[in-house]
């Protein structure tokens, strides 16, 4: 069984599975909870001055028949007073020593930042979370991503933390910049050794269109929120590993948060570059008891792909993220559909006429038909080759083109029936690989039809 | 438009309780969010009436229910009865992708059902078809006001036609009031869709009249003068009478015609079934096991189906027999009724069977069985006689109704027909694509007309 361990920036973890500062994290008795349920570690909902919350807190972005696939939030930080949220954690962690306790602040004043460090880590907790990413309510009052946001404030804040932290510091970053680089360079300079991101987005869930009032609804007013959930994995994914490449932010420890809900997730963000992962929406959906499936999970596809130790799947696929001129252009994939499962749904022959490139055909059909229905090139041959399936009376396998094919997956992504579309690969058409940055560097990065093009031809611009 | 008659109460009908309850709206948007909304779907091919099935389940998941009932009431209106009492597993849900997938298919008659109620608790059906034209002043006679003839009906009265309906019982809708099986559609559910199609334009009912080959008069009405008096006439006679085996003991009471002794159950509140611990039903059609189905329902302690060949070569459908024996319906095979036996009072008390190779019957291994009630279900007899008193109305071996099946139009120039007297007796949906189709033929015929004219 692979070693889940960890070393998070001098913070020893019995696994990589921490809770996000949220409502899970509210108490000390939730946090005890979730530490015998397996968690390894928990970041306390966010310490500061205490404040008011509303009623109606949350609400749901649902698709189809899947609940909570993102999760929006009106809730500030604790409202508990802080002396009891200060005995519960230096309780919890008389309790529970292995376990990681991290202390989530959010305060104003360099004096405010310097007493609430002191007090904190006087509980014996593990480390500290600087929480500059909470984009509703808090902001507002000049704290939370109001600071996230300003690279310069964000820097002097770090360095006030790191005069007084005796304890390891987390950056938490919120996602609601234009480039997330700058934030973490700001605490890179600041001198913290850790990163967390991402935290919440600002979002407007949705309108109750029969009160014309937006969700969730506080009597006959909402406001914005905090966007989490699986929908907002993958914009955490692309800004975490942002920082994991970027030359000055890269030797930080990373804390990766964002729709994490099973243990898939979580090795998907410690492949490129998280050595924590924090959880918060799964949890408050399925609760603690997640965490079984994703220890046993992870270890399991550890030991699968023979690492002895979870730190050896740090960052592996950081390497294949590059920019898009270095992509191989000669790289080439055909639709391939497999005709003893699919099941005739046609949903790839209308994704690729209406989204894609017209080049899957329903057999059976004249040329003029296939004309009018939107195709622009016609194969010679169509076979009709009858849907295998069991009950798949009448229908017939839909004809991928080669011809037009693009690879572009739409076909393989609507696809119902796991398994029945493969994108294969073929010999491409340049014959050896290309990028364009090649052609840059060649001086051939003009298109035929481009506006350069143009120009060339009707001798308006020299070639 | 008076209101229609309502059943009264006290009926065994009201005994039974729904096999597929209503869908309330969290239900329905749930299932409707397993349709995977396929192109140029197999369900829509395997409708009758072409319903876009895919496109209205996608509506229900959205919200849009009402837009799933345009949908629906577009190409089928009858489409709420249809919800109901459609054999979806053969038709619409039969053809489901998700059965090539071995997943349960959709379950699109309890969506269309949840669409089609729902909306029209809400509004009226003339609301969700396209407004009604202007009065042609064209009239159309309509013979029978069951399925075929209440659809006809409904679509030439939103062309401006007056349509007229004689119907020989003194209640509308013929099978689909009084024959549907009560776990499926009351025959008061029946007649409010019927009152809702009434409430599309100029439709007259005229109830407890026959249509006959000589002279009119009380209760009456020659077949010459409705050619005479109309622009046009559409046949929906249905089927007749239950047919008979012609055995000894087979006339008297305790021996029924099934479909009178449903139509008994559905519509008579005197109709009692006191005493009758056995039944035997005769048959192996749908209307067997329907009749089978219901007596078990209502507490006959034993009801058994007799065939006089294998489950394999009934008609009936497979799904239904399932349901029925699930209920405690035996069935019976390779067994032909030779004799009713009465006791001294009349009552019956029993049959006689012999054995039967390739449904006839053999000699040896003859039986009895007791019973306190039969109910016949050998088929019905045909309409012949209303059919042929229309000039020019031909008849097939089978004394079906002969018409072109590109616009169901017969042998008299003016006169089209549809559903069971053309069809030999199919469902509710197949009389409503053929009244469809004569429709569409007849209002060629009625615009010519006027050009002519």
């Amino acid at each position: 069984m692979a070693d889940l361990s960890i070393d998070f920036c001098g913070i020893k973890s019995p696994n990589p599975f921490w809770l996000a500062s949220a409502p899970p994290t509210n108490s000390g008795p939730q946090i005890m909870r979730a530490f015998d349920a397996g968690w390894g570690g928990a970041v306390w909902k966010t310490l500061g001055d205490p404040i008011t919350n509303v009623t109606s807190r949350f609400w749901s972005h649902d698709y189809g028949n899947t609940r909570m696939m993102g999760l929006n939030n009106i809730e500030l930080i604790t409202d508990r007073p802080l002396e009891v949220n200060l005995k519960e954690m230096y309780e919890v962690k008389k309790r529970y020593p292995k376990n990681v306790v991290i202390a989530s602040l959010m305060v104003e004043s360099k004096a405010n930042w310097k007493e609430i460090i002191k007090r904190a880590e006087d509980t014996g907790c593990d480390g500290l979370e600087l929480n500059f990413g909470c984009p509703h309510g808090m902001c507002e009052r000049g704290m939370g991503s109001a600071v996230g946001q300003e690279p310069k404030v964000l820097e002097e804040i770090t360095r006030w933390a790191m005069e007084y932290a005796r304890t390891p510091v987390i950056i938490k970053l919120t996602p609601n910049t234009g480039d997330i680089n700058e934030p973490g360079e700001a605490a890179a300079r600041g001198g913290a050794p850790a990163l967390s991101l991402i935290n919440t987005v600002k979002s407007l869930l949705g309108v109750d269109l029969d009160r014309m009032v937006p969700n969730p609804r506080v009597g006959n007013k909402s406001t914005n929120g905090g966007y989490c959930g699986p929908a907002v994995k993958p914009i955490a994914l692309h800004m975490m590993s942002q920082l994991a490449k970027n030359p000055a932010t890269r030797h930080m420890a990373i804390s990766g948060i964002g729709g994490i809900s099973n243990w898939r997730d979580a090795a998907e963000f410690i492949s490129l570059g998280a050595t924590s992962v924090q959880v918060c929406t799964a949890v408050m959906h399925y609760g603690y008891r997640i965490v079984e499936d994703m220890i046993e999970g992870l270890s399991d596809f550890l030991d699968s792909k023979n690492m002895k130790s979870v730190n050896e799947l740090r960052g592996q696929a950081l390497g294949a993220y590059a920019e898009w001129g270095e992509l191989d252009l000669n790289y080439n994939l055909k639709a391939r559909i497999n005709p003893e499962t699919c099941i005739g749904c046609n949903l790839c022959q209308t994704a690729c006429m209406d989204g894609a490139h017209q080049c899957i055909f329903i057999p059976g059909h004249t040329k003029a038909e296939y004309e009018k229905a939107g195709h622009t090139h016609i194969p010679d041959s169509i076979p009709a080759v009858p849907v295998k399936a069991a009950g798949a009376i009448g229908r017939h396998l839909p004809v991928v083109d080669d011809h037009e094919c693009v690879g572009c997956n739409l076909c393989h992504l609507v696809c119902p029936v796991p398994g029945t579309i493969t994108m294969t690969e073929v010999p491409g058409t340049i014959g050896h690989a290309e990028t364009w940055n090649d052609r840059v560097a060649q001086g051939r990065d003009i298109n035929p039809g481009s506006m350069q093009s143009t120009l060339e031809k009707r001798g308006l611009v020299g070639k | 438009m008076h209101p229609l008659p309502v059943l009264p109460d006290g009926r065994l009908e009201q005994r039974f309780s729904e096999s597929k309850p209503a869908y309330s709206q969290a239900e329905a948007v749930t299932e409707a969010n397993r349709c995977l909304y396929c192109v140029d779907a197999p369900c829509i091919k395997a409708c009758p009436t072409g319903i876009d099935i895919p496109t209205f389940i996608h509506k229900i998941s959205t919200g849009n229910t009402t837009g799933a009932a345009r949908t629906i009431f577009k190409d089928n209106v009858l489409g709420a009865s249809c919800a109901r009492v459609c054999p979806v597993e053969t038709l619409c849900a039969g053809a489901c992708v998700y059965n090539a997938w071995e997943r349960e298919p959709i379950a699109i008659g309890r969506l269309q059902r949840f669409a089609t109620e729902a909306t029209l608790e809400q509004r009226p059906l003339s609301s969700l078809l396209p407004a009604k034209k202007p009065a042609t002043g064209k009239k159309v006679a309509i013979i029978g006001a069951g399925p075929a003839s209440i659809a006809a009906a409904g679509l030439l009265a939103l062309e401006g036609h007056q349509a007229v309906l004689f119907e020989r019982k003194e209640i509308p809708g013929g099978l689909n009031t009084l024959g549907i099986a009560p776990y499926k559609q009351s025959g008061n559910a029946a007649l409010a869709e019927i009152q809702a199609v009434f409430g599309l334009g100029d439709i007259q009912l005229m109830t407890g009249v026959e249509v006959v080959a000589g002279q009119g008069g009380d209760g009456k009405v020659s077949a010459e003068s409705l050619l005479k008096d109309f622009d046009a006439v559409f046949l929906g006679l249905g089927l007749g009478a239950d047919s008979k085996l012609g055995v000894t003991g087979e006339q008297g009471a305790g021996v029924w015609g099934a479909v009178e002794l449903i139509e008994r159950i559905k519509a008579d509140p005197t109709l009692t079934l006191a005493g009758v611990k056995r039944a035997l039903v005769i048959g192996g059609g749908n209307t067997a096991i329907d009749v089978a189905h219901e007596l078990k329902l209502l507490g006959i302690d034993e009801v058994a189906m007799v065939y006089r060949r294998g489950a394999s070569a009934m008609s009936g459908y497979a799904h239904e027999l399932a349901s029925a024996r699930k209920h405690g319906v035996r069935l019976i095979e390779h067994r032909a009724v030779s004799e009713f036996q009465r006791d001294a009072a009349g009552k019956v008390v029993g049959a006689k069977f012999s054995r039967t190779e390739n449904g006839k019957p053999v000699e040896g291994g003859e039986e009895t069985l007791s019973c306190e009630l039969v109910a016949l279900a050998i088929g019905q007899a045909t309409a012949t006689q209303v059919a042929t008193a229309f000039t020019g109305v031909a008849l097939d071996k089978h004394g079906n109704v002969v018409v072109d099946p590109t616009t169901h139009r017969t042998g008299n120039a003016k006169v089209w027909s549809g559903g069971d007297c053309v069809n030999g007796g199919k469902e509710v949906v197949n009389a409503v694509q053929e009244a469809k189709i004569a429709v569409r033929d007849m209002l060629r015929a009625l615009r010519s007309e006027v050009t002519h004219g």
